[in-house]
């Protein structure tokens, strides 16, 4: 088993009110084959048995799903693996003596709770917003009297693979939602499902993400490479699409 | 009249103001080049095209002003944007990396923005607003490129705008909904073929201009 020494340089910040700072802590005999958060363990247990507060980072499925882990590692969100989640990112792509600057995701939006925690319910508001279609209880209908090209299917589910990570906004320059925005808009809204409420839910979505503090879209591109799940910018001009037809042509204010 | 404030005063309806009087500026562009090229024939030709557009009178005042319109939006909204971008991320990273997707252009819009400002305000003043005398403008301009000061002043100011239309000419299309599987690619390429055929163009005069003279 090879094991590489490597030392972090991590943010510690201990209430949202705490401007906090860097801490530099050695992690040794990493395994390889550890995951990014199984290190951030390894560190945590020594912290713990020298009596020190260990490192507060969020995860939960730890197998690329769910869309609760993420830190910007030197820079980048999820770290320098292209489509990877942090939970997923393993440590054989770091070399041994490595250092690594370990910083939250940073946005007015995102606020630190502790040290990598972030609270990212505004992308939970976003939704909240519009991020729904309405479906009538009752008798299923028959699965198939409502035609849907596969090529359609597989764009909408292209963009319904975003897990909500708010990777997107990490590595925006401008701290904008726009990938995140432009994914729920397209996954919803290229299904004939969604399409009763496309008009006012793009409407909503992109005025809630305005309302919570996200920047505007300048197109750098940042999020598309960085996106664990790597969401394409056409979701973007989707949206752009979409909301402009509805703020023009839908009777929706 | 809320639907106008929830529609253009949101992230996207403000990137639609600085899309289309973008386009238009690169439309203008095109058509001062194209005009410029005359440059090229000397003294007569070049100073018979500016008495003919002079001669367009009224029809010339409202396209200045138009112009003059779209650049107070293009540069208001832009430095709002800037502003508000700012905003949205008080606390800064303190490890920067690129994961590749930004451009020299992307990069620098609000830098490149401002410095094509300050030289557009300096040309006006150089060649706009000025006293043309008898000589006519083609002796103002060949004047102004016999010195080397001026001629490289040109070729840095169109270099910057170079840098700025590779990434506001693909933007504009993004932002309008344009991104097309097919053509994406022949987009980006093209804003970059665009830009430097653009720069290089205008770039070219004042050297040629100045050799001439
Ligand atoms: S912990 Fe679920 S995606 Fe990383």
């Amino acid at each position: 088993m090879a094991t590489i020494d490597l030392t972090l340089k991590i943010w510690r910040q201990n209430s949202p009110r705490d401007k906090g700072r860097f801490e530099t802590l050695a992690a040794r005999g990493i395994s390889t084959d550890m995951s990014f958060l199984e290190m951030l363990d390894v560190v945590n247990e020594q912290l713990t048995l020298d009596g020190r507060e260990p490192i507060c980072f969020d995860h939960d499925c730890r197998e690329g799903i769910c869309g609760m882990c993420g830190a910007v590692i030197n820079g980048r969100p999820h770290g320098p693996q292209r489509g990877t989640t942090l939970c997923q990112l393993h440590m054989r792509h770091f070399a041994d003596g490595d250092t690594l600057a370990i910083e939250p995701f940073r946005a007015r939006a995102f606020k630190v709770v502790k040290d990598l925690v972030v609270d990212r319910s505004a992308l939970d508001k976003v939704m909240v917003a519009g991020g729904y279609i309405a479906a009538n209880t009752g008798s299923a209908p028959e699965a198939n009297a409502t035609p849907i090209a596969a090529a359609t299917a597989e764009l909408a589910m292209d963009a319904a693979a975003c897990i909500g990570c708010g990777a997107c906004v990490a590595a925006c320059p401008n701290a904008s939602a726009m990938l995140f925005v432009g994914a729920k808009v397209s996954h919803l809204g290229l299904l004939p499902q969604g399409r009763p409420e496309a008009a006012r839910r793009v409407l909503a979505m992109v005025r809630e993400a305005d309302r919570q503090g996200f920047g505007n879209c300048t197109n750098v591109t940042e999020c598309e490479v960085e996106c664990p799940k790597e969401i394409s910018i056409a979701n973007i001009a989707r949206m752009n699409r979409e909301f402009l037809k509805a703020a023009i042509a839908s009777r929706e204010r | 009249m809320s639907w106008l404030v929830g529609t253009f005063g949101t992230a996207i309806g403000k990137k639609l103001f600085m899309s289309v009087t973008g386009l238009c500026f690169c439309l203008f562009l095109v058509g001062h080049l194209a005009g410029n090229t005359l440059l090229l024939s000397g003294a007569d030709a070049f100073n018979a095209y500016a008495a003919k557009l002079q001669s367009l009178g009224a029809l010339l005042r409202i396209m200045e002003a138009g112009l003059i319109f779209f650049a107070v939006v293009h540069v208001g909204t832009g430095l709002y944007l800037f502003y508000q971008n700012l905003q949205a991320r008080p606390v800064r990273y303190r490890v920067n990396a690129s994961g590749g997707g930004q451009t020299l252009g992307s990069a620098t819009m609000p830098y490149t923005g401002v410095l094509i400002l300050a030289f557009l305000l300096f040309h006006l003043v150089q060649f706009t607003f000025v006293d043309k005398g008898d000589a006519g403008v083609y002796a103002l301009v060949a004047a102004a490129f016999a010195q080397p000061f001026y001629v490289g002043l040109y070729i840095l100011a169109m270099a910057v705008v170079g840098v700025h239309v590779s990434h506001g000419f693909w933007s504009a299309f993004q932002t309008l909904g344009m991104n097309h599987d097919k053509y994406f690619g022949l987009l980006r390429m093209g804003s970059v073929v665009f830009a430097v055929v653009l720069a290089a163009g205008f770039a070219f005069l004042p050297v040629f201009v100045g050799w001439v003279a």
